[in-house]
């Protein structure tokens, strides 16, 4: 829009009329972006309930009719997709628990307590954070195969055990900006370390253990390489791996295919419809990390 | 090292009593990460070094090769070359697309209109949902016959592409399945937008600057350091472009390789044909590129990043 007719358009609409029209401007390019984004999803939803007929109907049925509910249930019949499903949310409770054990951990010991040293190991876990993970992929591999453990859930839990450095950073954060004389008044009171760790500095800091949780789930249920690598037995499959399986299996029940691809989005979007409010200002600082 | 040794050994016979205590206990607090980073990071890194100059298919012993993988990654691996290709052409192509479409899609969702929100989460979707599933739903979308694209083109009176059939196709077919995530870089310009201070743009509306004028003299400006900090990113992350490959091209990179990314093809080399020395060496000299490159983009940015810091201290 040009600034003359910006102009023109406020002499006669007023100023109340003025923000009426940017508003409905403004709606129209989101509705417009929006209706781009969707028409995906749509396609992904509409092919769900189709029947294989309709599924390859040409032209295609924008509104399937009839409308096959039942292939939701035929993916949990024909591929085991209700244990990847539960394979995939053990793997994601069990490093949700790592996470919360050893980010807590260290980011206090980085926050709060003082030791020759800590900065220097800060900055080189910081900079951990620029270099790829995939240059240990190789030898981490080799690592759990010649520890016999491959095809099991370790490889994909352990680590959780040992901390991410970029959750420890965002816990740290979160607990340098409590106020040190809660820490002293406990210790006054007779309060050993842990015990301050423990009544005063993990319920402060729950907002960013929040966080921690649907990072981890979100992060361990999309994640395919490292399944990828490490499971071969169907049983132990997760979610992502079972659905690209299928996807070599089956390649032509398209119906199936989007069915369970529907079926693999529902749990990380309805954590994110609940956790909303907390992770707008988490995103941010994610995104910086990539 | 030995500085650091002598350094902290020097601290620590100047600390008290209570103050060693405090100090041993936050090196047990820390201990998980200690561990994690010998045993996860630090030893794996050295071993890839070494196994770089080794051929090993994980069942014998490693034979010392020397420069041998180099060597031939370098002079002998056509497969070396198009991996290579094939991402710094996706990068090339997709970076100042996602810089275009992520800050629109910012300045979009900047507005304030009521049930935004709604739309922010609907922009941001396709980057929280597994993407071995959205990269399904693309393939169906990019089906040659029956897919949503083509019968809309088909609509129109184009025929459309046989896209991921198709070698020339393939990657501008990964490049719109990747916009499709752009919502995810969208919410980091989000909050670069959301941090230049309402002044500016009052002091520009009583100079008399329109909106264009507005957007290229103060938005873009102040944005410099988040688009500069996604274009790094977005450079590593190319790279590390994994998933959409391996089930859009698939696993062996599509026809004629046209989308063997770099990382899909350390993959090939390491777990499909199980040459953990070579698989290392690929991994080695991505690392190495991508850590030149980072420094090199940093030493430049100082050229068009406008950090307002920077500006007061040389005022």
């Amino acid at each position: 829009m040009t600034d003359l007719s910006a102009t023109r358009q406020r002499s006669w609409l007023g100023l109340r009329g003025l923000r009426i029209f940017n508003n409905v401007s403004g709606y129209t390019i989101l509705m417009v972006l929006s209706a781009l984004f969707m028409i995906p999803l749509y396609w992904m939803f509409s092919t769900a309930v189709k029947t294989p007929q309709q599924t390859f109907a040409i032209p295609p049925e924008v509104i399937p009719s009839p409308v096959e509910w039942k292939n939701f249930g035929r993916v949990f019949e024909e591929v085991p997709f209700g244990r990847f499903y539960l394979n995939t949310l053990f793997l994601a409770g069990a490093n949700i628990v790592g996470h919360l054990v050893s980010v807590t951990l260290v980011a206090y010991g980085f926050a709060r307590l003082r030791f020759p040293g800590r900065n220097v190991l800060f900055l080189i876990m910081l900079s951990t954070l620029m270099i790829p993970y995939q240059v240990t992929l190789v030898p981490r591999f080799v690592m759990f195969a010649k520890l016999g453990l491959t095809n099991t859930y370790w490889p994909l839990i352990l680590p959780a055990f040992t901390g991410t450095p970029f959750l420890i950073f965002l816990v740290r954060q979160y607990m340098m900006s409590i106020p040190f004389d809660l820490d002293e008044a406990a210790y006054i009171d007779g309060a050993t370390r842990f015990d301050v760790f423990w009544r005063i500095i993990i319920p402060l800091t729950r907002p960013a253990l929040m966080l921690v949780i649907v990072f981890t789930f979100i992060d361990v249920w999309n994640d395919f390489l490292q399944p990828l690598i490490y499971l071969h037995d169907p049983n132990l499959f997760t979610v992502s791996l079972g659905l690209s399986f299928f996807q070599g299996a089956r390649e032509t029940d398209w119906n199936l295919l989007m069915a369970g691809s529907v079926l693999a989005m529902i749990p990380p979007l309805v954590l994110f419809f609940f956790a909303q409010k907390q992770l707008i200002g988490g995103i941010s600082v994610e995104g910086l990390k990539g | 090292m030995g500085v650091l040794t002598r350094r902290l050994t020097r601290s620590w016979s100047g600390l008290s009593a209570a103050e060693r205590r405090e100090a041993v206990a936050g090196y047990l607090f820390i201990s998980p990460w200690i561990v994690g980073f010998i045993v996860f990071f630090a030893g794996p890194i050295i071993a890839s070094f070494i196994l770089s100059f080794t051929s090993w298919n994980i069942v014998g012993t490693p034979e010392w090769v020397g420069l041998d993988n180099y060597e031939r990654i370098f002079t002998a691996d056509p497969f070396f070359r198009k991996a290579v290709s094939v991402t710094l052409r996706y990068a090339a192509i997709y970076l100042p697309l996602e810089v275009f479409f992520g800050i629109l899609i910012a300045v979009v969702l900047n507005q304030k209109l009521k049930g935004i929100g709604v739309f922010r989460t609907l922009f941001y979707m396709p980057y929280i949902v597994p993407k071995v599933a959205t990269s399904l739903v693309w393939v169906w979308v990019l089906n040659p016959r029956y897919g949503l694209l083509n019968t809309i083109l088909r609509q129109i009176g184009i025929e459309g592409p046989s896209w991921l059939s198709d070698p020339d196709w393939v990657l501008p077919s990964i490049i719109l399945m990747s916009l499709w995530g752009v919502g995810g870089s969208a919410v980091i310009y989000l909050a670069g937008l959301q941090n230049i201070p309402d002044q500016l743009y009052e002091a520009a509306s009583v100079d008399g600057a329109n909106r264009v004028q507005k957007f290229v003299r103060i938005t873009l400006p102040m944005l410099t350091p988040t688009i500069f900090f996604q274009l790094v990113l977005g450079m590593i992350g190319a790279f590390q472009t994994f998933t959409p490959a391996f089930i859009a091209a698939g696993r062996t990179g599509g026809p004629l390789q046209s989308g063997l990314f770099y990382m899909l093809y350390i993959y090939n080399r390491s777990f499909e044909s199980m040459r953990m020395g070579y698989g290392a060496a690929l991994a080695w000299i991505m690392t190495v590129f991508i850590m030149v490159l980072t420094v090199l983009v940093f030493r430049s940015s100082s050229y068009w990043v406008y950090y307002e810091a920077e500006r007061k201290r040389t005022r």
